[in-house]
């Protein structure tokens, strides 16, 4: 009896958090505009999306700032959880509250915050200040990766490598780097996700000429809904259930948990 | 010395990317126009329009949580006491969705509640009369729902996942039967992920402008949307930031509740 | 002759398609302390965990007095469990995790202070009501698991290595409370360890296990002074186990040497097993002995010498208080009563299986 209730129940939930989506996509294939009426299957909106210059562009851009972003979040990052083994315990605990910041403030301040710093400074927005944000608010994703792994490390291993002859820096990357390696790639990863679905920080940063894939979609949408949304919403669907597929059948340590 | 140089370009991002827009926002909100000190900017959430604006949020924002502790925590039970290999199987079809793009998965509810949308063409179809589900608070909220539940969850799973089976058995052997061991051991030792979760809901909820921009329409306006439009279109930075430091107020609560209770990092489930 | 508290009849257990118990039968009298003793994997906490009401068997029954309580659930059998990790609940005092049982009981509240008064100073922890397990060591926390489990009055307490997570001095202490404890109090223990010597400090009755089957039921002198098989004879205490031939009633060829011993039944020029303890193997001037060796080894452990001595092909272990320089030729004497017969297995599967009939 219990066990069919706990089988309900997630079926009901499941039901829940795809009933949106699976409506997406049917809608995707609909040659009616309507949302109601079904008239016919088509791909035209998939055509007319890859014909889309100015979503390709916003993708384009999406893609390019959460790579650039997540990248050197994660050098910044790391390099900080290395300084943070080094540091006093008072100064750790402070660093880590400023680090907690952005992770805990609503993403509206961080947004104004920002956008604030950014005219006051006279910059011109655009790709660069969207970059500037993304970094900010992904280093510390790549901290709270790694610095756990950090802590867990056994002194005694790097050690070893020293007594051993090797020098400080070849220390660290042949025995402490491995060890950390696993956090510091499912920190890049969630970098990179927050990234690429991240909407009101990039909706203060970054000025009328340039897009990300989120604005792009707020813009559309506010005007009144193309249908070339769903066909997006379909190939992103399909897209992140192959990574997600594909990530849950390699070796356990590369996999975002 | 090189040690201590390590740590310079972390701090230098801290100062310049973290604490400086920060103090900006309060420099905007504690001034006029003019430059003059003045506390107007933050006693402008008592007027009439913004301080229904805040209510509003709080409310749904509030009853959001509600809703997703409610739905969250006997889906974290289940999926905790699943064997490891049906659980990754049904935790992958649960992470899904929260990987497809935020707006979108947003922009699909309104697909399915608007006047002309799918639930009310399927009950057109069923000839029975169509509801008014769009631009109302009830949108808002099941939007909110929709898109917070997974953070809601998950602290839940992994305070769960905690739990040595052992107390439970011990609980168990003692004389109490299932409800006793729930109310008496599991939910006080899952208090810090619940407490976690709240404050990954909440806040979220009680800023968001996209959620009723979409689903509320211009008619349910929430605090979020007040500062977005000062900072946005009125161009008023100064009411924007003041606004701002009132809704840090309720932050603040956040991460000192968070930091009382989430001594784990429960936080971090992702 | 005490009477039969719990009967485990024919119980089998499989695990993940491993089987971990094969009709296992057992009988606990009442006021015993019975220890299943075994190494890993042998079954011994299975076993446990099914009185306990936390594993169901696949077959069989257990009963309990009258009652068949196979398939009662843990919080209705009148028995308590200590676990090994202590298991107290983190987020309650002291004095509420002893309170927990009973106020489920819905004990009266002066009941249950007294009770809590009570079952600190039994354990030696008075005015500990008010702490929280977090601030207790290692020992203290399993003091109170007990207390918290007795103060319920069982007729049976359950006990699965409990000292494990303790030091040596600490472990030894706690030994000696828990016989205390079980004189004081008239429960039955059943205790569950890997620790031979464990075993044998605080039991009446050891039960030793391996691979799922009771190799040997006895009061601990038995088991140590008459292993009836080689797991036994290896996992109690040092041992030397050679392969001998039995003669005839009362007569063992060991290594080519006849010896007098005082088992009968096992037929005539058959091949045995033969056990001898190392402080059972006398060591005399080489002419006075039945075979004659050489010291080869010599370490000093407190209580006495420990030597290996080559003889007739076999390192002799042996425990004396006298010395032997390395290299001293040796004669070796067994008395005819500390020689035990063991009969051969043919494989240690059917070992383990056989001597469970």
């Amino acid at each position: 009896m219990r066990n069919a209730a706990r089988k309900i129940y997630i079926t009901l939930i499941f039901i829940f958090l795809y009933a949106p989506i699976v409506t997406l996509m049917f809608l995707s294939f609909n040659a009616s505009k309507s949302r109601a009426k079904w008239g016919g299957f088509t791909l035209k909106w998939y055509k007319q999306l890859f014909q889309n210059a100015e979503i390709l562009q916003a993708l384009w851009n999406t893609l390019a700032i959460a790579l650039l972003s997540s990248l050197i979040a994660t050098v910044i990052g790391t390099v900080a959880c290395l300084a943070m083994q080094y540091m006093k315990k008072r100064n750790r605990t402070i660093i880590m509250g400023i680090t907690n910041i952005p992770m805990l403030n609503a993403e509206i301040v961080t947004g104004i915050s920002l956008m604030l710093l950014f005219i006051v400074l006279g910059m011109k927005f655009g790709f660069l200040t969207i970059l500037l944000a993304h970094i900010t608010f992904n280093i510390p994703y790549v901290i709270l990766s790694v610095q756990p792994r950090m802590k867990q490390l056994n002194p005694s291993t790097y050690e070893a490598a020293l007594d051993l002859g090797a020098t400080q820096l070849q220390a660290f990357f042949k025995v402490t780097f491995p060890d950390i390696l696993p956090g510091i790639l499912s920190g890049f990863l969630m970098a990179f996700t927050m990234s690429l679905d991240d909407f009101i920080i990039t909706h203060f940063t970054k000025g009328p000429g340039i897009d990300t894939l989120s604005t792009k979609i707020y813009t559309e949408v506010k005007k009144g809904i193309k249908p070339e949304m769903y066909a997006l919403s379909t190939i992103i669907f399909v897209v992140v259930l192959l990574l997600l597929l594909l990530v849950n059948h390699t070796p356990r340590e590369k996999s975002a948990k | 010395m090189n040690k201590k140089m390590l740590s310079l370009p972390y701090l230098f991002w801290c100062a310049a990317f973290i604490l400086i827009p920060l103090a900006m926002v309060f420099y905007y909100g504690f001034t006029d126009k003019t430059g003059a000190f003045t506390l107007e900017n933050i006693l402008a959430i008592a007027t009439p329009e913004h301080f229904k604006a805040l209510r509003i949020s709080i409310l749904l924002s509030l009853i959001a949580t509600v809703v997703c502790l409610l739905l969250a925590y006997p889906l974290a039970m289940i999926l905790a006491r699943m064997e490891v290999n049906t659980h990754s199987f049904i935790v992958l079809i649960f992470i899904l969705p929260m990987w497809m793009n935020f707006l979108l998965r947003t922009m699909a509810w309104q697909t399915l509640l608007e006047k002309n949308g799918v639930i009310n063409s399927v009950l057109s179809f069923l000839h029975l009369p169509s509801l008014n589900l769009i631009n109302t608070p009830g949108a808002i909220i099941l939007g909110m729902v929709y898109n917070f539940l997974p953070f809601m969850v998950l602290p839940i799973y992994n305070s769960l996942t905690k739990i040595d089976q052992n107390v439970i058995n011990a609980a168990r052997d003692l004389g109490a039967n299932s409800v006793h061991t729930f109310f008496k051991i599991t939910l006080p030792l899952s208090l810090p992920g619940v407490i976690s979760g709240i404050t990954m809901v909440f806040v979220p909820a009680l800023t968001t402008f996209v959620i009723s921009t979409l689903l509320g329409g211009s008619k349910i306006l929430l605090i979020g949307n007040v500062i977005e439009q000062e900072f946005t279109q009125t161009g008023n930075w100064h009411l924007g930031s003041g606004l701002s430091m009132v809704l840090m107020l309720f932050i603040i609560v956040n991460m000192i509740l968070s930091a009382i209770f989430d001594k784990e990092g429960e936080a971090n489930a992702l | 002759m005490k009477d039969v508290l719990v009967n485990l009849e024919h119980i089998s257990k499989s695990y993940d398609g491993q089987l971990i118990l094969d009709d296992l039968n057992l009988y606990i009298r009442e006021n015993e302390f019975l220890t299943l003793l075994g190494p890993s994997g042998c079954g011994k906490t299975t076993t446990l965990r099914i009185l306990g009401g936390f594993e169901q068997p696949d077959t069989g029954r257990v009963v309990f007095g009258n009652q068949d309580i196979t398939n009662l659930p843990p919080n209705k059998r009148q028995l308590n469990t200590v676990f090994q990790k202590y298991a107290l609940f983190t987020h309650m005092t002291i004095a509420e995790n002893i309170a927990f049982g009973l106020k489920i009981k819905n004990k009266s509240k002066s009941y249950i202070q007294d009770k809590i008064k009570y079952a600190l100073k039994l354990v030696n922890l008075d005015g500990y009501e008010n702490r929280m397990p977090d601030s207790l060591s290692g020992g203290q926390q399993q003091r109170i698991a007990i207390a918290r489990a007795i103060v319920n009055e069982p007729k049976l307490l359950l006990l699965d290595e409990p000292l494990g997570a303790l030091d040596l001095k600490l472990r030894q202490d706690m030994q000696y409370e828990l016989i205390r404890l079980k004189n004081e109090l008239g429960i039955t223990f059943i205790y569950v360890t890997h620790d031979q010597e464990e075993a044998l400090t605080m039991s009446d009755t050891i039960v030793v296990m391996n691979q799922g089957y009771i190799q040997q039921i006895g009061s601990p002198e038995r088991i140590y002074n008459e292993p009836e098989n080689a797991f036994v004879a290896d996992f109690i205490g040092d041992s030397n186990i050679i392969g001998a031939t039995m003669i005839r009633d009362r007569l063992v060829e060991i290594l080519g040497a006849r010896f007098d011993c005082v088992d009968e039944g096992f037929g005539e020029n058959k091949p045995v097993d033969v056990v001898i303890r190392p402080e059972d193997v006398e060591l005399t001037a080489p002419e006075e002995g039945i075979i004659n060796g050489v010291v080869t080894h010599l370490i000093f452990k407190g209580v006495h010498y420990e030597m290996e001595v080559q003889a007739n092909g076999f390192e002799w272990l042996v425990h004396s208080t006298r010395m032997f320089p390395v290299g001293t030729p040796v004669g070796i004497k067994v008395d005819p009563f500390n020689i035990q017969i063991m009969n051969k297995p043919e494989s240690e599967d059917e070992e383990a299986a056989k001597t469970n009939e």
